[in-house]
């Protein structure tokens, strides 16, 4: 469980990136931060590990206030895994890249030859085992990444943009990955501006901008309120758009994926007969 | 470490320091660190340093330019303390008043270097550098190369600080271990930043390729560097200040000095 209370932070440049941000993260959620370029996502997310310390307010992990722990122990149970795969990919091969965290936090060599071949077959890498990181594609590496840190399984899982630079069938596959790492029991952030993503997962959404949090419910409650989502320069799914034009023939206001849409719009095709 | 970097970022702003053509500042900058170099006394060095405050207000910079000297307070302290202690020693262990005042006078003579620089860097834009070489007829190639290094030094680390927080998000902890550990310990942040810094510089050049670099050979500017009516004011100040430096310390020689 992660609770944030009254959190500002200011970076040392003076851009002051977060503004009084609370919020309660329990265990075992499914949760995605949308917002504008500088919202203050990553920033936010930061704060959960203990990277950043918040300059005012505070940020507990389980009950523990993150400036009173190391950064180690706290990823440990939270496991952030960045946006961009080439800021952390530096071994020879993928499989020493997956043990790297689990060495760091000193888990057995019977352990750590277990684990890492566990996240190998997680993601699908275990034809890659012996290549190097470098020799992979984008989407690959973005894959070496994730299973670098769900190695040592940490109890929250955050993912910051994990859609960028993904084809249609990689986000299926890593949606349904998300949805099932959820199922186990889980808590799972992602942070992201893929509106369409977010609509399929139907997640709990946040939605920050200029480094407040404006709105915090289900994403059918939040994906379909034009005047926040405006404010976070976040257009609505195209589903729930042509929906809503369309409102005035007795469509509903509030479906955000495809499959709730159909079944929308037979249920009305099916009145009018 | 990055913050001594931050005294030398400069930042648009406009004054009649700014203004300056970057070659007169440039010899003006040389001149102060010329003049650092010719005296020894505490006087005389104490002086260079002080009257470059003035041109830090004018061009209202000093709260990078007393950055770029915090920076530097450490390395100065060092000095203070090798020639302190090499004085020392070889005056048989003990402490004479000369020793403190030539160990203090180093310490500050290296401020002062600090300060003449930090004030040109403060104060010229890197595009104007660039220009400045150019026009001092130094191949296109290298000027760009200069230019090109010192605006991705902020870019670079800033990617450093990202590569540090991913890995430290992998239980990586830079401050754990002895020496030869904590050296070990960059090498998960060394090898992404230097990958991804090739990567960088080999997408540069496509880039550049794609927006015919080097089509002609002779290039011309849009803006062209002109020294203006202040700038000869300040390249006659510079010359005859230094003259009468020299002149003062090798042909006066008072004993201070």
């Amino acid at each position: 469980m992660i609770e944030a209370e009254g959190v500002y932070f200011s970076y040392p440049t003076g851009v002051e990136a977060l503004r009084g941000v609370s919020l309660v993260i329990n265990s075992g959620e499914f949760i995605a931060i949308m917002g504008e370029n500088g919202a203050g996502k990553t920033t936010l997310v930061k704060h959960f590990n203990g990277l950043l310390k918040p300059s005012r307010g505070r940020v507990r992990v389980d009950g523990v206030e993150t400036n009173k722990v190391s950064v180690a122990k706290l990823s440990k149970k939270v496991g952030l895994v960045f946006q961009n795969p080439d800021h952390q990919l530096f071994c020879e091969t993928v499989e020493k890249e997956i043990a790297f965290g689990l060495r760091n936090f000193g888990f057995p060599e019977d352990m750590i030859a277990k684990r890492t071949d566990w996240a190998l077959n997680l993601l699908g890498l275990v034809e890659y085992r012996e290549v190097s990181p470098f020799m992979l594609s984008g989407g690959e590496r973005k894959r070496v990444a994730l299973a670098s840190v769900l190695a040592w399984d940490p109890d929250m899982v955050i993912l910051d943009e994990p859609t960028i630079g993904q084809d249609q069938g990689q986000k299926e596959r890593l949606r349904q990955f998300i949805i099932q790492l959820n199922a186990q029991g889980k808590t799972v952030v992602i942070v992201t501006h893929d509106v369409e993503f977010v609509a399929d997962c139907h997640p709990r959404v946040i939605l920050m901008s200029q480094g407040r949090i404006i709105a915090d419910g289900s994403a059918r409650n939040v994906l379909d309120n034009l005047n926040v989502l405006d404010k976070a320069s976040i257009v609505p799914p195209q589903v729930t758009q042509i929906l809503l034009e369309l409102a005035d023939l007795g469509l509903p206001r509030d479906v955000i994926d495809l499959y709730e849409a159909g079944e929308a719009i037979a249920d009305l095709l099916r009145r009018n007969r | 470490m990055l913050r001594v970097l931050d005294g030398l970022r400069f930042r648009r702003a406009f004054s009649p320091l700014h203004r300056l053509d970057p070659r007169s500042k440039f010899l003006m900058a040389c001149t102060f660190f010329a003049l650092a170099i010719i005296f020894i006394g505490i006087l005389p060095l104490t002086l260079i340093f002080l009257v470059q405050i003035p041109l830090v207000l004018v061009a209202r910079v000093h709260r990078e330019w007393l950055r770029s000297l915090r920076g530097g307070a450490f390395l100065a302290v060092l000095i203070f303390a090798t020639n302190f202690a090499v004085g020392c020693f070889s005056a048989g262990w003990v402490v004479t008043w000369d020793v403190v005042l030539y160990s203090t006078s180093m310490a500050i003579r290296f401020l002062a270097l600090i300060a003449s620089f930090s004030i040109f860097f403060l104060t010229t834009s890197p595009d104007d550098l660039g220009l400045a070489l150019e026009q001092a007829r130094i191949p296109y190639d290298f000027c760009f190369a200069f230019t090109t290094a010192i605006r991705f030094v902020p870019v670079l680390a800033g990617e450093a600080q990202t590569i540090v927080d991913a890995q430290r998000s992998r239980g990586l902890e830079l401050e754990r271990g002895n020496f030869l550990k904590r050296v070990r310990n960059y090498v998960p942040v060394l090898i992404p930043l230097i990958v991804g810094a090739i990567r960088r510089s080999m997408e540069m050049a496509e880039a550049m390729e794609a927006r015919a670099y080097g089509a002609r050979e002779r290039r011309t500017n849009l803006n062209v560097l002109k020294l203006r009516g202040a700038d000869y004011a300040v390249i006659l100040a510079s010359v005859s200040v230094l003259v009468c430096a020299i002149y003062a310390r090798y042909f006066l020689a008072p004993p201070v000095l």
